[in-house]
């Protein structure tokens, strides 16, 4: 169990948090034929797009209430209503994710209030679902920003009903940890055993970069549909990734009763078997010779590699899931957590294998670094100038990755995404080892070296 | 090179392998047999003479496969790590254009380089078809006016270790005796410190290993004329015949060079270890010893007692990590008994020593370390090297390069030994190092998951539940 320690600072320098409305947004973008809406000044949104445009090479929809002055202080349930017709009268989504911020929060919005009006003044749109998010910037950060989302996706969409259920249909709450590169990976996983996975939500099929017939759409092009999301209650299963969703989880078993398994993430051997092995249990199939494959080569990796990795010095600054899982992976593989950051306090934190986690900064990262002599940092690409400063490795894991591209696409779970983690982790570092300092000796002045340089 | 003269280095005279009526190195058996040629044991060996050109005279499979390596590390001058082969085609072989080849080689080298010397390496091919590298060098070495040393080392003359000879011998014929050393530099003169001139044998500097020892040997007025060869320049390599004492570093191969230089200059020679608190003290006092300068000896003798205080407070962490845990050692020759002692200090239990390349001196080395019941291993095969890891119960091989994979694969932990490691081993900083990766090694949490079954059922017991 870490220790807690914060950042004893005023001011905030380079900072890793990353808003709760973002993370929302990001959930909402993983519905289909969706819009997400911020209850906000522009800038809000403004900021959104370009911060995912970036990150994932895509348009991004994203709207806004537009709050200006005088609905800032009297009042902004008109804009909000507003919005709603707006967008629905012109796009027609399948889905609306209605989020707050900080500036609608401090206002004192009631935006679930907000929907019953619109409901009443615009019957013709009552086929639209719309999912309302409290998500302040006060508090917490992207990844529970986008757990909060989710919860709200099975609050409003999902009903009360026990169902039939289906024994090949897994539902799977993925969390803020997996890229769509990771969820199209745990698709093929779950594939390998028969089973049909629901995502909730499903960036891979919104965000994981490709080119349609259509070209340029206005709403998500991809993603959760409204009507599977509603039909979790036939699963014969449910998979949580992430400890972001337990209470996600918990609101789906109770209104659907369907059981759950719980994965920290997907990263590591020991969390690969335990889904593995949770597969085979509720398939009633081995595992395929596929799987086991995939698993011997880890192992050969973990072998192979051990050496570059053992007692190698780590900074981490994630989210706490993210931290969680690659602090596990990292230690489970000998080496050493040095400095561990989060930008906001989660329960994850009782299993991260270190003995303090720092809720700060990535200026607060680039000093615990310099001061253990870190060398290999793991935060998103704002870490990239401290890295370079320190001299020190940089692999690149969270949001935003705006300094390389595909990010989004890269799978960091199963056998094979470890695996490949697992290489670019020791490549880097080997490039980091320290050599021996070239001893010059005293009497080599005048001689056959006295003009080298070392 | 003619039989005789093979058959001549194969009979070193200082070598213990030729005791015991057993005639020098062992002739290769087809089909069972590992290990380098003499080219590789020749240019292992001359290689890291590192302000030197290295020519490899063949087609590309000699250099295209071994250039590179690393391993040897130079303190400045680094053009031994640029690839040089006259890569010789079809055409070359059968027209006989080798010789002209290799010529125009051995200008575009000095022209584009200007190295103080270009070391010429005969391969199998060149060696078939009969060019006459000697003739080539001595024409080259009078056109480009540069010493120009022919390495007659084809891979078919036999193993790693005539090669090793082959390029000591090189070095006796060719260079070493061409030049005298500079003067002491009045800047490195300390008040009441005599300096003495001295050579190490067959030391390597892998990983810049020797950079933790080199600072005693300043320390302690003791001149290092030339290390046969790491991070060696071509000009101290000439001057070699002057030292007042030789060391020959963990290296059998090389002991015709201070044999020689015993013979025609008087300079006393002895063999050690860097490996290990006690071999790196014993080097240093073997030094003091030969020379026979006793206040050489007293400061020896004060340096020892701080570099071992020093030591073995930074051991003691790892002595903790590492008491009681069982080693399998696989090393050769001198090491096989070096390392034990290195071993012992730490705490570990040596459970068995591999004895391929050791001598009957070595053997004798081990009993008396290990006691009478030491176990020892002659065979080199991978596959009944790992069985014996099992037998003996042990928790880590220690052995060479060529044993790592087979380890691994066997879910074995593994330390390097040889030349391709990453890390430094020698002195009193080198052993922290040893014990430091010997604990990441022999405690990774890798070897527990690797070695847990699959946590679920098999594909058997799912099919009798089903029926």
């Amino acid at each position: 169990m870490a220790t807690v320690m914060h950042s004893q600072k005023a001011l905030a320098v380079n900072p890793l948090k990353v808003s709760q409305p973002m993370g929302a947004t990001l959930a909402f973008l993983g519905l289909a034929r969706a819009i997400p809406i911020m209850h906000g000044a522009q800038g809000c949104t403004a900021f959104g797009k370009v911060f995912f445009a970036n990150h994932f090479r895509e348009p991004i929809p994203l709207q806004t209430t537009a709050m200006d002055q005088v609905a800032s202080i009297l009042g902004a349930d008109e804009s909000v209503v507003e919005a709603l017709r707006v967008l629905c009268a012109n796009e027609r989504p399948e889905a609306i994710g209605l989020l707050t911020t900080g500036l609608s929060e401090t206002q004192g919005a009631d935006i679930r209030r907000n929907i019953l009006e619109f409901r009443k003044s615009y019957p013709e749109f009552a086929e639209i679902a719309i999912i309302p998010a409290n998500t302040t910037d006060t508090l917490g950060c992207l990844e529970t920003g986008f757990a909060i989302a989710v919860e709200a996706m099975i609050e409003t969409l999902i009903p009360r009903d026990r169902r039939k259920p289906c024994a090949s249909r897994v539902n799977v709450l993925a969390s803020s940890i997996l890229t769509p590169g990771d969820i199209e990976a745990l698709d093929d996983w779950l594939g390998a055993f028969g089973l049909e996975a629901n995502f909730i939500p499903d960036l891979s099929d919104s965000l994981s970069g490709y080119l349609t017939d259509d070209g340029y759409a206005s709403l998500t092009f991809g993603g959760a549909p409204v009507s599977a999301v509603a039909s979790a209650g036939e699963a014969v299963a449910t998979l949580v990734i992430g400890r972001s969703l337990d209470r996600a989880a918990d609101l789906l078993r109770a209104r659907t009763g369907v059981p759950d398994s719980r994965f920290k993430g997907l990263l590591g051997l020991a969390d690969c078997d335990a889904l593995t092995k949770v597969l085979s249990e509720i398939s009633g199939r081995p595992a395929p010779a596929r799987i086991e494959r995939q698993r011997a080569q880890l192992l050969d990796a973990m072998v192979d590699c051990h050496f570059k990795l053992s007692a190698a010095r780590v900074a981490i600054a994630a989210d706490p899931d993210l931290l969680l899982s690659t602090s596990a992976f990292l230690t489970d593989l000998g080496a050493d957590i040095a400095v561990a950051v989060a930008p906001a306090r989660a329960d994850a934190f009782d299993a991260i294998p270190v003995e303090s986690v720092l809720i700060g900064d990535l200026e607060d990262m680039e000093r615990g670094a310099k001061a253990t002599n870190a060398r290999l940092i793991l935060a998103n690409s704002h870490a990239a100038a401290a890295a370079t400063r320190l001299g020190a490795a940089h692999l690149r894991i969270g949001y935003p990755l705006y300094d390389q591209i595909g990010g989004y696409a890269r799978e960091w779970i199963g056998y094979r995404g470890t695996r490949q983690a697992l290489f670019d982790v020791a490549n880097l570092l080997w490039n980091q080892r320290e050599m021996i300092k070239p001893y010059r000796s005293i009497y080599w002045q005048g001689g056959a070296r006295a003009n080298e340089l070392a | 090179m003619k039989q005789s003269e093979i058959m001549a280095l194969q009979n070193e005279p200082a070598c213990g392998h030729n005791n015991k009526g057993k005639s020098g190195c062992a002739k290769p058996q087809p089909g069972a047999t590992q290990g380098g040629c003499s080219f590789d044991g020749a240019q292992i060996a001359l290689l890291p003479i590192c302000d030197a050109a290295h020519i490899v005279h063949g087609p590309i499979g000699c250099a295209g496969s071994s250039w590179d390596a690393r391993g040897s590390l130079s303190s400045g001058a680094n053009l031994y790590r640029f690839g040089m082969t006259t890569d010789l085609s079809e055409t070359d072989v059968i027209m006989g254009e080798g010789e002209k080849r290799l010529f125009r080689a051995i200008k575009q080298a000095v022209a584009d380089h200007g190295p103080p010397a270009v070391f010429v390496y005969n391969t199998c091919v060149t060696a078939l078809t009969g060019d006459d590298l000697a003739a080539v060098c001595k024409a080259a070495a009078k056109r480009f006016e540069l010493p120009v040393i022919p390495v007659d080392c084809a891979g078919f003359y036999g193993g790693k270790s005539l090669g090793n000879r082959i390029a000591g011998e090189t070095a006796l014929k060719h260079i070493i005796g061409t030049r005298e050393p500079d003067p002491v530099p009045e800047s490195a003169e300390r008040p009441g410190v005599i300096t003495h001139d001295v050579n190490l044998i067959g030391e390597y500097n892998i990983a810049g290993e020797f950079w933790h020892v080199a600072p005693l040997f300043d320390e302690l007025g003791l001149r290092i004329l030339c290390t046969l060869s790491g991070d060696a320049r071509f000009a101290e390599v000439q001057t070699m015949h002057r030292a007042k004492a030789n060391m020959v570093v963990c290296a059998k191969a090389m002991l015709n060079v201070a044999r020689k230089l015993e013979e025609d200059y008087g300079a006393p020679f002895f063999e050690g270890s860097f490996y290990g608190i006690v071999d790196t003290s014993a080097a240093l006092r073997d030094f003091a010893r030969v020379i026979g300068d006793p206040d050489l000896s007293e400061r020896t003798e004060r340096l020892i007692a701080r570099e071992e205080a020093k030591a073995e407070a930074a051991l003691a962490p790892w002595r903790e990590k590492l008491r009681g845990k069982r080693v399998l050692l696989f090393t050769g020759g001198v090491k096989s008994w070096s390392i034990v002692s290195a071993l012992q200090d730490l705490g570990m239990i040596v459970v068995a020593t591999g004895t391929e390349k050791s001598t009957e001196e070595d053997k004798a080395r081990i009993l008396e370390l290990m006691g009478p019941e030491a176990k020892m291993i002659s065979d080199n095969d991978q596959k009944a090297l790992i069985d014996a890891f099992h037998g003996f119960e042990a928790d880590i091989l220690i052995a060479g390069g060529r044993y790592l994979y087979p380890a691994l694969k066997s879910r074995i932990p593994f330390l390097d030994i040889n030349h391709e490691r990453d890390f430094g081993y020698e002195g009193y900083d080198g052993i922290v190092e040893l014990a430091r990766q010997l604990s990441f090694s022999v405690n990774s949490p890798v070897w527990r998951q690797v070695r847990a079954g699959r946590p679920w059922a098999s594909v058997a017991t799912i099919a009798n539940a089903a029926e």
